[in-house]
């Protein structure tokens, strides 16, 4: 059973806000796109940027209040997960869509034994029988590559690694053979050799079991190697959305361009490093024009009067800026 | 920047400098045995994974925590050895940046207070002369004088990093340990502070030790590299030796792993990835502490201590595997350990 052309998940205008005392904060305002079967889509961006509430909106984790799904249709294989009781995106989320985020320790019960936080995945949404989920968590813990899985299944939380840890929870998100995998900066907090084992087990295990994955990160060196396609994020708003491959090679979108210069690229030699002047905006104060006007090297007077259009520069290349066109021309040189 | 000259002089002596830490029945081996040279006006990037000692043998340099063993000798005066009170005055010449600047600054003193209290500490300025210092101090940082008033909370994390640059120039050192000091930051921030050290290091002749896991970072700021694993030195050598031509098995892995921000390399790269985790540094393993994750590890790895030797002119590794006459690990013969003889013969 497939989706509208085939896709297994497509996000149209979704706006999520959040009211406070200081105004409200348009966390993520008005992204769109569309992530095919066992397609990859990373979603880089800035602490702010709104990568996080966008992932957690998806899957309807978005604390209300104080926050709010302003508008947008999330339509998980031909169902609108914003129009359907929480029930039953309940039944959805752990199962069909799985989470992973940067910290195991927030999403692993430190109380509990690794096999009853691994068995109640499956016990609920499979229906396994207590024995059954128990043979289960041991083969998930094999899969993600736990060294003697039986001897250790019964261990708790705190007697594993940071990296151990990670598989854990990547163990426990892939119980149900999720379609969706959703991983919020995975190997942030682990150290580079670990980081290649964490991102070579998501590989493998998209291949074997033909998942899709949202990766959001802002390490553009994992995105390189890791995903078909990429969103760019700034101030809530989508900067960039290209087919990865080619927003590397030819930017079209100022920010963008700045953020790829600005990181070290241990292959090459480099003189000074590139830098974006200033500080990312404060979303609950927002400029008139272009969120990103004040610290952009090729800004216009119509920059910080009008806000910028966001226009297509091939078949799957889109820029939020009023000179997308020119930028993407220059970058092709 | 590439490799130093010989000749030039090292500001920094490090010799078989230990730090352990008594937890009762057990030893953490944080730092076991590093002897290292710090050139002046360098910055040597010192890199490795989380509990590999890197943090510690930076603190233990300046004496912020207690030497097991060893000397740390800066201009011939041996660190290690003073008194409390002859390395507090010594300390004006070295100075240290932190990782989490919000943790090292003091919330209730405003940003003129905080750059301003080194300088009357060490007895540098007063008054009107310490006024314009701090507000001088604040403009080499990048901080509009305008916040002299206020205080660290009201700043975002890359601001509050320059105000604790801005409190380790006050003192006008010669060197500074900058302890992960872009680690706590955002992407486009990163390259704004990396900018600062690295411009303030060629404006006042400054001489950095650069701590960090982050190994694009270290390849760009660092002249030269160190790599740490488990409380010694892996290898080292100038940045752009140690990432185009990594000789220790645990060095290529680390390289190797870094993912780059470049779809095309990325693609048709090989990524060594290494079994296992990092032993805990309370019972590292005997011989070469990398052989329990290492792909080339022979009988003889699990027994001899690897010392670190120069393989290549002025790139030196610690891997009884490799030597002179056979740098490449991947051509040794099965079994051999060429490093044993040779470091038998020096």
């Amino acid at each position: 059973m497939n989706g509208r052309n085939g896709n297994l998940l497509e996000v149209r205008d979704l706006r999520t806000y959040f009211h406070s005392e200081d105004g409200t904060v348009k966390a993520v305002d008005g992204i769109t796109f569309t992530l095919k079967r066992g397609e990859t889509l990373g979603i880089v961006g800035e602490s702010g940027s709104g990568k996080s509430v966008a992932n957690l909106s998806i899957i309807r984790l978005i604390p209300a209040p104080p926050g709010e799904i302003v508008s947008g249709e999330i339509i998980f294989d031909g169902q609108d997960l914003l129009r359907i009781p929480e029930a039953a995106v309940r039944k959805i989320r752990g199962s069909r869509i799985a989470m992973i985020f940067q910290d195991p320790m927030t999403s692993l019960n430190p109380f509990m034994k690794i096999s009853r936080q691994l068995m109640e995945v499956t016990q609920l949404h499979l229906g396994h029988s207590k024995a059954e989920a128990y043979e289960h968590a041991v083969k998930m813990l094999e899969t993600v590559g736990i060294p003697d899985a039986r001897a250790r299944v019964d261990s708790y939380p705190h007697e594993f690694s940071g990296g151990m840890r990670q598989r854990v929870m990547i163990a426990m998100a892939l119980s149900c053979q999720p379609e969706l995998l959703i991983a919020d900066e995975p190997t942030t907090a682990l150290d580079v050799t670990i980081q290649a084992q964490i991102l070579e087990l998501i590989k493998t295990l998209k291949q074997t079991t033909g998942a899709s994955v949202i990766l959001i990160t802002h390490d553009l060196g994992i995105v390189a190697g890791m995903t078909d396609h990429l969103i760019v994020m700034y101030a809530g708003k989508v900067f960039e959305q290209a087919p990865t491959t080619e927003l590397f090679a030819r930017p079209g979108n100022p920010y963008t361009k700045g953020l790829l210069r600005s990181v070290p690229d241990p292959t090459h030699e480099q003189g000074k490093l590139y830098q974006i002047p200033g500080l990312p905006p404060d979303l609950a104060r927002l400029p008139a024009g272009c969120p990103f006007a004040a610290r952009c090297d090729r800004v216009q007077e119509i920059c910080r009067r009008e806000f910028p259009p966001f226009v297509q520069l091939s078949s799957e290349h889109y820029s939020l800026c009023h000179f997308a066109k020119e930028v993407y021309d220059e970058s092709a040189t | 920047m590439t490799s130093q000259p010989l000749s030039r002089e090292a500001l920094l002596k490090i010799r078989d400098l230990f730090v352990h830490f008594d937890l009762g029945r057990h030893t953490v081996k944080a730092v076991d045995g590093v002897s290292l040279d710090i050139y002046e006006g360098e910055t040597l990037g010192l890199v490795g994974e989380s509990g590999c000692g890197k943090t510690t043998l930076g603190r233990a340099i300046l004496r912020l925590t207690q030497l097991t063993s060893g000397q740390v000798f800066y201009r011939d005066q041996d660190l290690a050895h003073l008194s409390k009170r002859e390395m507090r005055r010594q300390r004006r010449h070295l100075q240290i940046v932190f990782q989490d600047p919000y943790a090292s600054l003091n919330p209730r003193m405003t940003v003129g207070q905080i750059v301003r209290e080194p300088l009357e500490t060490f007895g540098l300025a007063r008054g009107k002369d310490a006024d314009a210092r701090v507000k001088e101090l604040m403009r080499t940082v990048g901080l509009s004088e305008r916040f002299i008033k206020r205080y660290p909370h009201e700043f975002s994390g890359g601001q509050r990093q320059r105000i604790g640059i801005a409190r380790a120039l006050a003192v006008d050192p010669d060197f500074i340990v900058a302890d992960e000091p872009i680690s706590a930051l955002d992407v486009s921030i990163q390259a704004q502070i990396m900018n600062l050290l690295d411009k303030l290091r060629r404006e006042k002749n400054l001489t950095y030790l650069f701590i960090s896991h982050d190994l694009r970072a270290i390849r760009h700021v660092s002249d030269r590299v160190a790599v740490m694993y488990l409380g010694k030195l892996a290898e080292i050598s100038d940045a752009k030796t140690i990432y185009d031509d990594p000789l220790m098995p645990y060095t290529r892995a680390l390289i190797s792993a870094v993912p780059v921000p470049d779809p095309a390399i990325e693609a048709r790269r090989q990524r060594i990835v290494l079994p296992g985790d990092v032993p805990s540094p309370i019972n590292p393993p005997p011989g070469c502490r990398f052989h329990t994750r290492c792909p080339y590890a022979i009988d003889a790895c699990r027994e001899v201590e690897p010392p670190l030797v120069e393989i290549k002119p002025n790139h030196f590794a610690a891997c009884i595997r490799i030597s002179p006459e056979q740098p490449d690990i991947e051509k040794v013969a099965p079994g051999d350990a060429p490093g044993l003889s040779y470091a038998a013969s020096l």
